[in-house]
């Protein structure tokens, strides 16, 4: 095997350089061995064999830098708390536009069902108010279209990163760090409004502000 | 000649709102005979059972879009001669020509105000001030 023969040689040279010099050795004598025994590997790794291997070897550490600092990004909590919690704020803020845009509607069409009551000049300069005010809501469907093309970006974004967490491995998905966190701060109590399925209403929050009684 | 103004208009849009606007324009106009559809194939089914004298579509719907429903339209002996407004966001070049390419009346972009889309309605079925 070549180890063994590398071995035997490295064993037969320092034994002369002892038999000749004891226990101490000038430099250039252990520059001269070394060469030596990179000589011996000549045929198993030339200069370019060692060459590649370094550039894998970096190219091995700047993978694991990347997926260190991939995983300091948690992208599982990027998946599963972030890009979530934003599609249903979106979502939250199409419906909630929606339902105002109706009862503004409801509001308009009532007041234009006055009209016959009111002289004509008056019914007329009613239904002009009325017309501004119906082509006033149609700013909701353009909104709910933006934000229907905004959502539809962050699933996008959300099955990219889910490839990539699957991609790096399981450590990817350690806990949040918010569930790391032990202590609540008052800027952790500012969630701003709540979603319709998670929000209190007034008789809730009556309820437990009684519940302290 | 003069517009009928008690033909009967169908309005497509897949956003309930819009189609309530639109509705309330219309009436407006003095234009109370109209129905409404949430999508090309739910519009093209009524115009095949139906009278309309007018169509005035979104172009982005599901399953079929304002687009597929004109083609269909003008591509159907019975409904090719109706006026079609595409009413929609869609503002790029190329889909004005899209729709153009395919026998739309006219085109009005969203948002719009109700002197457009009177405007616009007088050009394709003629003058009915």
């Amino acid at each position: 095997m070549v180890v063994k023969g590398v071995d035997r040689d490295l064993a037969l040279r320092l034994d002369a350089i002892r038999r000749e010099h004891g226990e101490t050795v000038h430099v250039d004598q252990v520059a001269e061995v070394v060469r030596a025994i990179l000589d011996t590997m000549k045929g198993d790794l030339n200069a370019g064999d060692i060459k590649l291997y370094r550039e894998i070897e970096s190219l091995a550490d700047y993978i694991h830098a990347a997926k260190a600092e991939i995983a300091a990004l948690r992208p599982g909590d990027i998946k599963n708390e972030f890009i979530a919690t934003a599609t249903d704020e979106l979502d939250a803020i199409v419906g909630a536009t929606e339902a105002a845009t109706n009862q503004i509607m409801d509001a308009a069409e009532r007041i234009e069902g006055l009209a016959p009551m009111m002289d004509s000049e008056v019914a007329q300069r009613l239904t002009e108010v009325t017309t501004q005010i119906f082509e006033a809501c149609t700013f909701q469907d353009i909104t709910g279209q933006r934000i229907t093309k905004v959502v539809k970006m962050l699933k996008e974004i959300e099955g990219r990163v889910e490839s990539l967490v699957r991609a790096l491995g399981s450590e990817m998905e350690g806990p949040g760090e918010k569930a790391a966190k032990a202590l609540v701060t008052d800027e952790d109590l500012l969630n701003g409004p709540q979603l319709p399925a998670s929000a209190a209403d007034q008789a809730e929050i009556d309820r437990l502000l009684a519940s302290f009684d | 000649m003069a517009v009928d103004k008690n033909m009967n208009v169908l309005i497509v849009d897949d956003y309930k709102t819009m189609l309530r606007i639109i509705r309330n324009l219309l009436k407006q106009l003095g234009f109370n005979n109209v129905d409404e559809a949430t999508d090309g194939s739910m519009a093209l089914q009524m115009l095949r059972v139906g009278n309309y004298g007018l169509i005035i579509s979104d172009w982005n719907m599901e399953p079929m879009t304002g687009l597929q429903l004109l083609r269909e339209v003008r591509a159907d002996p019975k409904l090719k001669a109706i006026p079609f407004i595409m009413v929609t966001a869609e503002s790029k070049s190329e889909n004005v020509i899209a729709a153009k390419e395919a026998g739309v009346s006219n085109y009005i972009v969203k948002p719009f105000n109700a002197e457009t889309l009177k405007t616009k309605m007088v050009t394709v079925i003629g003058d009915f001030a």
